[in-house]
Formats: C-alpha cells, sequence, structure tokens
C-alpha cells in the first residue's frame, strides 16, 4: 500500500486528568518520532488507556500539550483528528458488512462510491481478508474481525494509528502470529503507531520503543532491548521479563550485598526508597569451580531444580541473602556439571548484567 | 419412594393452580371478545346468535366516532412528540456525569410512580388558569409528560445494551458526533425506540383518569366516554369497542415484537 | 507550564463546560416536560392544603383528615384492599412464576402471552369485562347457579369483593413481571446442587429457591401496593359507589364538594405515602434496575 502523506510525530508534554481525587495521569511527558511503534505498556489501571484515549479526543484532559506534528491538537474534537484506531473490542459495526464497515471511514469523508469500493478491497487485501467484503461480521472468526477492525483504521491512510489492546480477545497461538504480521505491516504503513498492551512480551516483540506507564506516569522510555537490560526503577524491572531481587545497600553509587561490594557496569538510576539487585535468572552463570573475580559470586546450595520443557529452573538459597532463580538450558551443555539437590552450585554474576535498581522513581 | 411421590404431588398442585392463574387473567379477554358478536340485545354469554351490530352501533354512533377520533389524533401526536424528545433524552442522560444521570432518572420515573389522580387534579388546576382544559391541545400535553418516562427508560436500556465503542470508533473514523449517533448508535438502538413509541402510543391511548378531567364536549376522548358510560349502564357496544382496543394493542405488540424478531436475524 | 499549556487548560475547561451543558439541553425538553406537567401543578396542590378556607395558613385541613370519622375510613378502606389484593397476588403470582420456570422454555414463552395480554389492554376494557362477569345476572352467577352451586345470585360487583377481583387482575402482571424475571435469572444448577447434597427437594426450594426469589418478590410487592394505594378506575367502577378509596376520595372532594384544600391534604398523604414505598423500593431493589433490561 503506497501513502500520500508522511507519518507525523506525537508531541505531549505535561498532559494531566484526574477524575476527582483519582489522577488518571500526572504531568505526562512524551516525545514519538515520526514512522515510529510506540507501545504503552502498563498494568491495568495505570494510565496507559486514559493516554490513549486523550490522543484519540475521547478523554478530555486537564491541562497539557498534545501536538501532532506542529499542531495543537488538545482541544480538537476527535473526528478532526485523522487519526486510526483499532478498540480492543473491536467495535465493528455489526449492521453493516465488512466492506460497509471498511468503507465508512472513506464514505464520512465523501469519497465517491466506486473509489470507496476499489480502496475497500485493497485495504481488505492488505490484511488477507481479500474477498470477504459482503460476509456479515457475525460470520466472522475474532482474528478475522481483528483484522477488518484493521482495515477500517487504514484504508484512510492515516498518519497516525492507535491501538488499545487489539490482540487481548484472541488465543495464545493467533496472538502471536498476529504480533508478527501487525510489525510487518507497519514497516508497509508509514504511519506512527501507538499501541497499548499490559502484555510486556507483546510489547517486547512489536515495539521500536516502550513506554513504562504505571500510577499515572511514565517510569521509563526505551527500545526494547535497553529496557530489559536497563532498567530504571524496580516496577519497570519487576514488570519486564523474569526476576527475582535482593535489597542491597547502596552509598556513594556503590552497591553491597550483604557486605560485599557488587561489582557493576550499569549506572545506577536515580530514585527514592532503598535498591535492589534485580538478577535475571538465564543471565547467571553457573560455574564448574569457583567464581572468577571479575564476576559478583552469588553461589550457594540447590533447593529445588525443576524441569520446563526448553529449559531449566534451578532454585538456589544464597549464602545470606535468600533465594535466587537460575535458568539452564536443557540441552546436553547446560546439565553437564549441574549439581544435584543439596549441593553447593558456584553462580556468577557479571558486572554487566548485574542491575542495580531503586525502588521507585524520582 | 416416598420422595418421588411427594414430588409429583408438588408438580401436580403448581400445573393445577398455575393454570387455574392463567385462565383468570385471560378470562375478560376471552368474554368480551365474543360477547362483542353476539346478537341479543343485553349481554348474554355464551352468545346465542351472531351478528356485526355493536359494531355497526359503535361504527354510526357520532359520538363514539368522535372520542375515537379524539384518542386517537392524540396518541399519534403524543406518540410524535414524546419519542423524539425521550429518546434524545435518553442519550443525553447516557452521556451524562453519573451524578446528572442518576438525579434524572429518579425525577423522570416519577410519573410512572405518583398515583396518577394527583397528576390529574394537579393538571386540571393547572389547565384551568392556562385554559387548556377540554382542548386537544392539553390532552397532548399531559399524555406526553406522561409517556415520556416509557420511552426514555426503553431507550436508556437499549443504549446500556450497546456497545457504546461503536460511536468512539465512527467518531475516530472521521464521523461528527451527530453523524455518528445518526448511522451508528441509532440503528442499533433502533428497536428500544420503536418499543418506546409503541409504549407511548398505548399510555396515551389508554389513559383513563387524566382524560376523565381534562378532555371533554368535542375533545373528549374514548376512553372517558366509556368510563362516563360504564357507570351508568353495560351497554353491549363497549364490548365491541374493548374488542377493537384489544385488537390494537395487541396487534401492535405482535408489530413490535416482529420487528425485533427480524431485527436479530440479520444481526 | 508554558503558556500553550495554560491556554489549553481554559479552552479544555470551556469545552468540557460546552459539553456537559450539550448533553444537559438535549435532555432538557424531555425533562422540562415532566417537570412542569407533573411535578409543578402538585407542589402547587400540595401547598393549598396548607391553607384554611379563608385563605390564612393552617394545618385544619390535616386536622380535619384525622378527626373526620368519613376520612380515616377512606384511609382504612384504601390500606385493607392495598394489602388484600398484594396478598392475594403473591398467592396467585407466586405459583404461577415458580411453575414457568419448571416448564420448558418455549411453552414458558407462549404460557407468558396469557399474562402479557391482559398487561397490555386497556385498564378499563377489563374493568368492563369483570362488570359482565361479575353482575348479578352475569356470567359467573348464571353458570353457578346452572351448575345447581347455588341457588341465589352471589353479590360480586358493586361492592368490595368486585373491587378486589378486579383489581387483583390488574395488578397481577405487576407482580409477574418482576418475579418471573428474577426468578428466571436464579441458577436452576444451585438447587439441584443443593438437592444432589442431601436436601429434600422442599428443603432446598425453601432454603436456597425462595431467598433468592425475595428482591423480585419484594419488587413486584411493592409495585402492586403503591398503584393499588392510588388506584381509581376498577374500584370506582367495580366498587358502586359503595367503596370509597383515597383517590376517589380525591377526585369527589374536587368534582362534587370543591373543596381543594381538604383535597389536597389527602393528596399529600397519598403522595407521601407513594414516596416512603418508592424510597423503600429503591433502597431494597434499586430504582435504576428499572433501566436495564
Amino acid at each position: 500500500m503506497t501513502t500520500a502523506a508522511q507519518s507525523l510525530p506525537i508531541d505531549i508534554a505535561n498532559l494531566s486528568k484526574a477524575y476527582g481525587s483519582v489522577k488518571a495521569l500526572l504531568d505526562v511527558s512524551l516525545n514519538i518520532a515520526a514512522g515510529e511503534f510506540l507501545t504503552l505498556l502498563g498494568p491495568s489501571g495505570s494510565g496507559k488507556t486514559t493516554l490513549l484515549m486523550a490522543l484519540a479526543g475521547f478523554v478530555r484532559p486537564d491541562g497539557g500539550s498534545i501536538r501532532f506534528g506542529d499542531q495543537e491538537m488538545i482541544a480538537t474534537p476527535p473526528h478532526k483528528r485523522g487519526l486510526g484506531m483499532v478498540f480492543q473490542s473491536y467495535a465493528l459495526f455489526p449492521f453493516m458488512t465488512v466492506a460497509e464497515n471498511v468503507a465508512y471511514p472513506l464514505k464520512v469523508r465523501g469519497v465517491s462510491k466506486s473509489d470507496q469500493k476499489t480502496r475497500a478491497e485493497r485495504a481488505l487485501d492488505t490484511v488477507q481478508l481479500g474477498g470477504y467484503g459482503d460476509r456479515r461480521i457475525t460470520q466472522l472468526s475474532g482474528g478475522q474481525r481483528q483484522r477488518v477492525a484493521l482495515a477500517r483504521a487504514m484504508v484512510f491512510e492515516p498518519q497516525i494509528i492507535l491501538m488499545d489492546e487489539p490482540l487481548s480477545a484472541l488465543d495464545k497461538k493467533l496472538r502471536e502470529d498476529m504480533q508478527i504480521e501487525l510489525k510487518a505491516l507497519h514497516q508497509k504503513l508509514d504511519a506512527t503507531v501507538v499501541y497499548v498492551t499490559h502484555d510486556q512480551r507483546e510489547a517486547l516483540t512489536m515495539s521500536d520503543r516502550i513506554a513504562v506507564v504505571n500510577h499515572g506516569r511514565i517510569e521509563q522510555v526505551e527500545t526494547p532491548e535497553r529496557l530489559y537490560r536497563q532498567p530504571h526503577s524496580f516496577f519497570v524491572a519487576d514488570f519486564i521479563g523474569e526476576s527475582v531481587s535482593l535489597p542491597v545497600e547502596v552509598t556513594n553509587d556503590k552497591a553491597q550485598l550483604g557486605g560485599r561490594l557488587l561489582k557493576s557496569d550499569l549506572p545506577i538510576a536515580i530514585g527514592r526508597g532503598g535498591h535492589r539487585l534485580v538478577i535475571r535468572p538465564e543471565l547467571l552463570e553457573v560455574t564448574a569451580g569457583a567464581v572468577p573475580e571479575t564476576a559478583n559470586d552469588l553461589s550457594g546450595h540447590v533447593h529445588d531444580i525443576i524441569y520446563q520443557g526448553d529449559s531449566v529452573l534451578v532454585i538456589v538459597q544464597h549464602d545470606s541473602a535468600g533465594q535466587i532463580n537460575v535458568r539452564v538450558p536443557a540441552n546436553r551443555a547446560g546439565q553437564t556439571g549441574l549439581p544435584s539437590k543439596g549441593e553447593r552450585i558456584g553462580l556468577a554474576l557479571h558486572p554487566e548484567d548485574t542491575i542495580i535498581v531503586p525502588e521507585h522513581v524520582a | 419412594m416416598e420422595q418421588v411421590g411427594q414430588r409429583k404431588i408438588d408438580g401436580l398442585w403448581l400445573t393445577v393452580v398455575g393454570i387455574a392463574v392463567l385462565f383468570f387473567l385471560i378470562l375478560p379477554t376471552l368474554i368480551v371478545i365474543p360477547m362483542s358478536f353476539s346478537g341479543a340485545s343485553f349481554l348474554e354469554f355464551p352468545p346465542t346468535s351472531f351478528s356485526f351490530r355493536w359494531y355497526t352501533a359503535y361504527f354510526t354512533s357520532s359520538e363514539w366516532m368522535s372520542a375515537t377520533k379524539t384518542s386517537l389524533i392524540a396518541a399519534v401526536l403524543t406518540t410524535a412528540i414524546a419519542t423524539p424528545l425521550g429518546s434524545l433524552c435518553a442519550y443525553g442522560l447516557h452521556c451524562s456525569t453519573p451524578r446528572i444521570r442518576n438525579t434524572a432518572q429518579i425525577l423522570v420515573i416519577m410519573p410512572i410512580v405518583v398515583p396518577v389522580i394527583l397528576i390529574a387534579v394537579g393538571v386540571f388546576s393547572l389547565y384551568a388558569k392556562l385554559g387548556l382544559n377540554y382542548t386537544l391541545t392539553g390532552i397532548v400535553i399531559a399524555h406526553t409528560a406522561l409517556a415520556l418516562p416509557f420511552v426514555i427508560v426503553t431507550v436508556m436500556s437499549g443504549l446500556q445494551n450497546y456497545d457504546f465503542d461503536q460511536e468512539l470508533a465512527a467518531r475516530s473514523l472521521g464521523a461528527s458526533r451527530a453523524y455518528a449517533l445518526w448511522t451508528v448508535t441509532v440503528p442499533q438502538v433502533k428497536f428500544s425506540i420503536q418499543t418506546g413509541a409503541f409504549l407511548a402510543f398505548i399510555t396515551s391511548l389508554d389513559e383513563v383518569v387524566i382524560s376523565m378531567l381534562i378532555s371533554g364536549g368535542d375533545n373528549a376522548t374514548i376512553t372517558r366516554r366509556m368510563f362516563n358510560s360504564l357507570r351508568d349502564q353495560l351497554d353491549p357496544t363497549i364490548a365491541a369497542i374493548s374488542t377493537c382496543l384489544i385488537v390494537v394493542s395487541v396487534g401492535m405488540l405482535i408489530g413490535v415484537q416482529l420487528i425485533g424478531r427480524g431485527k436479530d436475524k440479520t444481526k | 507550564m508554558s503558556v500553550i499549556e495554560l491556554q489549553n487548560a481554559s479552552t479544555l475547561k470551556s469545552e468540557e463546560r460546552r459539553e456537559r451543558l450539550t448533553f444537559l439541553g438535549l435532555s432538557m425538553p424531555a425533562v422540562l416536560a415532566i417537570l412542569i406537567v407533573v411535578f409543578l401543578p402538585i407542589f402547587w396542590l400540595s401547598s393549598l392544603s396548607f391553607y384554611n378556607a379563608a385563605g390564612e395558613p393552617s394545618l385544619e385541613n390535616y386536622a380535619r383528615i384525622f378527626e373526620s370519622a368519613l376520612y380515616r375510613r377512606t384511609f382504612v378502606v384504601t390500606f385493607q384492599i392495598s394489602i388484600a389484593v398484594t396478598v392475594i397476588c403473591v398467592l396467585l403470582g407466586y405459583p404461577l412464576c415458580y411453575w414457568l420456570t419448571k416448564v420448558p422454555d418455549r411453552t414458558a414463552a407462549i404460557l407468558m402471552v396469557f399474562v402479557l395480554v391482559p398487561f397490555w389492554t386497556s385498564v378499563l376494557v377489563r374493568t368492563y369485562a369483570w362488570l359482565v362477569l361479575l353482575q348479578r345476572n352475569g356470567v359467573i352467577n348464571s353458570s353457578l347457579m346452572s351448575m345447581g352451586i347455588i341457588e341465589e345470585p352471589l353479590q360480586l360487583a358493586h361492592n368490595l369483593t368486585g373491587s378486589i377481583i378486579g383489581m387483583v387482575h390488574i395488578m397481577l402482571p405487576f407482580l409477574i413481571l418482576p418475579l418471573y424475571a428474577t426468578m428466571r435469572s436464579i441458577d436452576t444448577d444451585l438447587v439441584r446442587a443443593a438437592v444432589g447434597l442431601g436436601s429434600s427437594p422442599r428443603g432446598a426450594f425453601w432454603r436456597v429457591f425462595f431467598p433468592m426469589s425475595l428482591p423480585g418478590l419484594f419488587a413486584g410487592i411493592v409495585l402492586v401496593f403503591i398503584l393499588s394505594l392510588g388506584f381509581y378506575v376498577t374500584p370506582a367502577l367495580l366498587g358502586g359507589g359503595r367503596v370509597q378509596m383515597l383517590a376517589q376520595r380525591i377526585e369527589s372532594t374536587i368534582t362534587v364538594y370543591s373543596n381543594w384544600g381538604a383535597a389536597s391534604a389527602l393528596g399529600v398523604v397519598l403522595l407521601l405515602l407513594a414516596l416512603v414505598m418508592i424510597w423503600l423500593m429503591n433502597r431494597v431493589f434499586g430504582l435504576d434496575k428499572l433501566f436495564m433490561r
């Protein structure tokens, strides 16, 4: 699909919204680049949907600024924002056919009947639903409805597309297929996409950048890899990926675990409250002998070994700090030299993997 | 064994009572319709002869015809005013903040639960000041206020069952609020609006107490004439009128249901 | 915060206000119609009750209500009839609804026609039919006599009996509809589970099904009672002038005696009774349920 229009950047500044005493958005600022796929990730009630609805114009913020390109949009009614939007419930019109649904935005824009038809067909082809135009919405499966909603949101070639948990109603297998497909579609479309989800894996799979939303604020905006490897707060570290955490003492940018200095290549983000060492189970190295001097020594005794198919989870009782999980591949290499229950296990945490975060963001 | 027997007796007892109560409910309808076709000049049941004489009496009486005309015009006008006003009100309340909505809901259903005699006496005295007693305008205004709650309640429940995201979707796709309302929301709450219109029509057509006080002269409603006639004697003409009223109410009820079923099929 | 953001905040505030006013504006014509036609006259009428015949503020009208034997009797009769009608409706309606939950769904839908047809038939038409049925040489008396059950015709119409029979017929659907809706929503698996756990069917009914049907039963009872308290048409016709309930007393006090003060005092009492019942119903059942299907 060729697009006439260029995708637009979105600049959000100091956006706030309160429902009575509940603050849904707290001075949120966020810049989204043109053509970017940005995901708002957070638990339910975090404010991510409120933020999306404010972009769409369905939630009226108390103050702040929303710009699409150079244009201030904050008081513009939804229908003049030129957005494509996909709803969680799909919100297809059940009394119209598939083609009528997809042509609706064109009809509203006064596009001629014949143009409506060809463009709707083309959009349906793009989402692999060519020939489904005359079907009723009720005759479609969940996945097909999802595609119709997508076709309807992009048929008029919007510069910005908003998606509110569009895949949450699909089963796991279909959801994973659609994630890949949506990502590919985004590359074809040349539109800025803002995507809302509470599924961290989905966010990691699809996004150019992820904004983690918590309690009405954006805790961190980063590319998926950096977000995973360098979280700025305990919330982000805990919400994304698997981890166990241990409390640590931080003085003068140096962290201590059980009285021993921790070696870390990563900066410690500024924040409130105490600090925690975040350990990703797959980043720990099981050492045959003693832990090398360059790494942090987290050795302990094997408490339990759990077989999980593709990997094995080893639960280790650390000498002083509590339980640590280690994930090793279930192949032969991973299993060689793995001690059995009750035996001592050497664990190395390398400085580039040593993540230390504050309990709360500043 | 004993328990099974007990259950059978319980079930039989329940069936007998159930059928008896249903018979009690339908009995008046069963009586009125055959009686309207009786050829006798007094009330007898079962009728011994068949004739249309009471229908002839009804349709040739200028008094009954004028009353029928008043009632039908009042009902049509009431429906024509109460349906759009009530539907707009329902939509407005649906989109309002919960506080406004809850207050208005209580206010709006009051005409259904406040004893109608109080409304009748009140309207009668208000109309006395405005010179609206015995006028068609007066009847239509009073009936509209009485019918509005039914329209509002049915349309609001229709809106509650409707996925409001669809209207948002339409607006995000470029439709103004009014256009989205008209092209996406209205087609889907059409059945509720039709039901509301039906309720408005029946409310006006069957209304007795207010009409008794505020209608009269050339603008007497059919219910007012029937009420006065029943106070004096049991004119068999009323059986014919009653049958017509039953046919209108039940016919419209069936019509609305059929439209509703048709809607479900296309869904 | 920048100047533009401050400007935005004030624009947003006025937009919010404008939108709220639009919605209020959409609702206003209907709400105003109800306020002017229903509320305003009733308020005005109520205010009349606080003035005596000379036009001075006083509570004379209320004093008269409680002193006059005639008015006292009206209240007693109104309550007696309303309670009797409500009790009979429960005794007839509950078994019917329960039975309807036991028959197959399609049969129940067809049988509901027997409830809905009278419900949608004019009150006048039904009252007329009962007059025909209950009068001295009416259908019921003549069939009972031809069967030899009675020798003299029973006095069924133009008295208390006739009023109650007619009113029960009018009110019964108001009890059945909310009650049946509640019963249908009861999970029958629960009752079956109770039987499976060793309850007798009767025990399961009283311990599981009956308590769960109570909200619907209560809604029906309150509805029937409110409507009965202020009911006019049927007792006026089937009572034959011998039964004077509140509504008829109010009407005749005005149209026959032109005593607006006394009539409005009666009206205020009736209104308060109705409002208390509505308040009670709102507490237990929730009036907003009316707005859902």
